[in-house]
């Protein structure tokens, strides 16, 4: 009886709707927060930063946002490479701009910026359901990638159309530009997943989660009983965006440093982050984080296995790539169509009862 | 007549010809979608594939060449015959049931019953799969497909047409690869819409799509229907493949017309082949005329690649089951 609940009694209405209501959940998310918080940033170096953490957690906070979206309220969209382009050019446009403002501020402003842009794409959901919808949000992602391609002012006419983040410091610390220390860029995406983690959460167990669930499982009746569909989907879309967008500016500033927006936001990431939050789990924040994990080990512990254990040449491990990730996406789907959190689920119903069958 | 707008009808008759390519494409999808309601996202990668698979028989390249160095250290590449183009479709066409055959019995076989969007997912990863398999199978270098179409304008139409406009009108400019296609296409519809009408399994395919379980009840069976109709999308992907293939080399790219047929479906309707033609058609025209009035005079170019999807938007919001599409009835 490793996972229990016996004896968890809750006296108060607080404790009985606080996210973990078992102690044993609650001890294992301080102890996360605290490994996170307190050691990681002092044994990290650049490999693991670049190549692992980093980009972890910027995808999670991407997943989180589609997950919101997708998850909980429904919508399909494949345009998530494309509001990731709009918060990293909103980004670069505000950092260089107003270079005296903090960064921090700049990314959250990236943010709102994005969630108007997803909001104006959202308005057709009103009208169009299902796969059409999905097919046409490819509209904004084509439709973006094409205008920061197209459009100088975006990229402030620089000769070969790349954004390049300028160094900017908070607290004294470069958190952009070349000179970032590995944890400095750890810990900026790490406060950012924290906070918007919370606020997902807290959003989707209140009225306007419930909401957004509602049509989820049947918008007309959702209608029926009281639900505005126009302010739940359009919501679903601003604040999903929010987060997509916050990614696509920590992508950019933090993690890349130079983007050429074809290449770093096509259509390929939408369909990297939809995989995260499917093999991860649909409606779930801790199954954002899952896929997230997944999907960035993934490649590099099969370039591991397959260029430094096995020897091979790196092209082919690139192939084997695509077959293993096509080959598990399928497998997941077969065996699990919920994904990565509801098998958590369910190892919890089995330790809650180990070692007894009953 | 004015050179300008001799110059506009030969974009639109371009823009047509192209227009025949995309709905090929989008038939591929649109005969899945109807029988089964999977959304099959990998129809473009079935083409590459099976244009791969095309232009690697017919050199006599081995398979897996470079997984087989790889692991024995050998050197082998090339078996070192040339295989004739018609016994290599065929067996490319071979190699297309198989595939339908393996995606039915060990995919979606299993995805009986669930959510489109899982469905739809699982597509996606076949997609990543299959691409995987074909660069294992034949290598990631560009191929060119020499199966004999001709290349380049068509000097007949130009002399035929020169004498229309002015002195600076040399006359309409159309590649012959998209005439063929254009033939090919029409024999290519006519042949499956004869099927579905006229043959016991065409018809049996028309009551999967119509009810499954009512199909069931009498009879069909509906995992031979399912493996058919995946073998007549990987049949409308090798021809499409060809195409494209021809046009442009085989290479990865080619995948992508896949998102070159999806505003095409979106306009036409997932459920009808003659909404896929003519979308197909309306894209082609649109996105050519848009970039030679509008798009390269003062966009910039390049418009192509989003104004097939802002079309399809722009009418959904008007019509939302497309032009041909059942209509949608919502039931609570």
């Amino acid at each position: 009886m490793l996972y229990r609940e016996a004896g968890d009694f809750k006296t108060t209405y607080v404790a009985d709707s606080q996210t973990f209501p078992l102690k044993l959940d609650r001890i294992g998310f301080w102890v996360t927060m605290a490994v996170a918080w307190l050691v990681i940033p002092f044994v990290i170096n650049d490999y693991w930063a670049s190549s692992l953490l980093v980009p972890f957690l910027i995808y999670a906070i991407a997943a989180i946002g589609l997950n919101i979206l997708t998850g909980y309220c429904g919508q399909v969209s494949l345009g998530t490479g494309g509001f990731m382009a709009v918060g990293a050019y909103a980004c670069y446009k505000l950092m260089t701009s107003f270079p005296d403002v903090n960064i921090m501020i700049h990314i959250v402003l990236a943010g709102g910026i994005t969630a108007m842009v997803g909001a104006a794409f959202g308005l057709p959901s009103l009208r169009i359901k299902g796969f059409y919808l999905a097919v046409a949000t490819l509209a904004a992602q084509f439709f973006l990638v094409w205008l920061f391609n197209k459009v100088a002012w975006f990229y402030n006419y620089s000769a070969s159309g790349q954004i390049n983040a300028p160094e900017r410091l908070v607290a004294g610390v470069a958190v952009t530009g070349p000179s970032t220390p590995a944890w400095a860029q750890y810990l900026i995406c790490l406060f950012f997943v924290t906070v918007c983690a919370l606020i997902a959460r807290n959003l989707t167990r209140g009225t306007i989660g419930r909401s957004w669930m509602a049509i989820r499982d049947m918008d007309i009746a959702a209608e029926i009983i009281g639900v505005n569909p126009l302010k739940a989907k359009l919501t679903a879309f601003a604040v999903s965006s929010f987060f997509v967008g916050i990614a696509g500016a920590l992508f950019f500033s933090v993690y890349l440093g130079a983007v050429e927006v074809g290449e770093a936001f096509g259509i390929q990431k939408s369909f990297l982050v939809l995989f995260m939050i499917i093999i991860g789990g649909l409606g779930s924040i801790f199954g954002s984080f899952a896929g997230a994990a997944f999907l960035v080990l993934l490649p590099v512990a099969l370039k591991w296995l397959g260029v430094d254990v096995m020897g091979w040449p790196t092209d082919l491990v690139a192939h084997f790539q695509l077959v293993i990730v096509g080959a598990l996406i399928m497998f997941f789907l077969i065996k699990e169509p919920h994904g990565l959190a509801q098998l958590w689920r369910l190892a919890k119903e089995k330790l809650r009862l180990w070692p007894f069958p009953y | 007549m004015s050179a300008d707008f001799l110059y506009g009808i030969e974009v639109i008759i371009n823009g047509l010809m192209a227009g025949v390519l995309y709905a090929l494409v989008a038939l591929g999808f649109v005969l899945i979608y109807k029988a089964s309601g999977i959304f099959n996202y990998a129809q473009g990668v079935m083409a590459l594939f099976s244009a791969l698979t095309l232009a690697g028989i017919m050199s006599g390249q081995v398979p897996f060449a470079h997984l087989i160095n790889a692991i024995f250290g050998t050197e082998i590449h090339h078996f070192g015959w040339n295989v004739p183009v018609l016994a290599a479709i065929i067996l490319t066409l071979i190699v297309m049931v198989i595939f339908a055959w393996c995606v039915q019995r060990f995919v979606f076989r299993h995805l009986v019953g669930q959510e489109p969007i899982i469905l739809f997912m699982a597509t996606i990863g076949l997609a990543y799969f299959l691409e995987g398999v074909g660069d294992l199978m034949w290598g990631s270098d560009i191929k060119t497909l020499a199966v004999g179409l001709p290349q380049g304008g068509s000097l007949w139409v130009e002399d035929a047409t020169s004498g229309l406009g002015g002195d600076d009108f040399y006359g309409f400019f159309i590649d012959k690869l998209d005439m063929v296609a254009t033939v090919v296409a029409i024999i290519l519809v006519a042949g499956l819409i004869a099927f579905s009408q006229y043959t016991k399994q065409g018809r049996a395919m028309r009551a999967v799509a119509d009810d499954h379980q009512a199909a069931l009840s009498v009879g069909i069976s509906l995992n031979f229907i399912w493996v058919l109709v995946w073998s007549l999308a990987g049949l409308v992907a090798l021809v499409a493949g060809i195409m494209w293939g021809a046009k442009s080399g085989v290479q990865f790219s080619l995948s992508l017309i896949a998102l070159k047929a999806l505003p095409v479906l979106m306009l036409g309707g997932f459920t009808s082949i003659p909404g896929a033609i003519v979308g197909g058609l309306i894209i082609g025209v649109g996105e050519k005329l848009f970039e030679y009035l509008i798009g390269a005079p003062f966009l910039g170019g390049a418009t192509e690649n989003w104004f097939a999807y802002v079309l399809a938007l722009l009418f959904l919001v008007f019509r939302p089951q497309g032009l041909f599409g059942e209509r949608i009835i919502e039931r609570v």
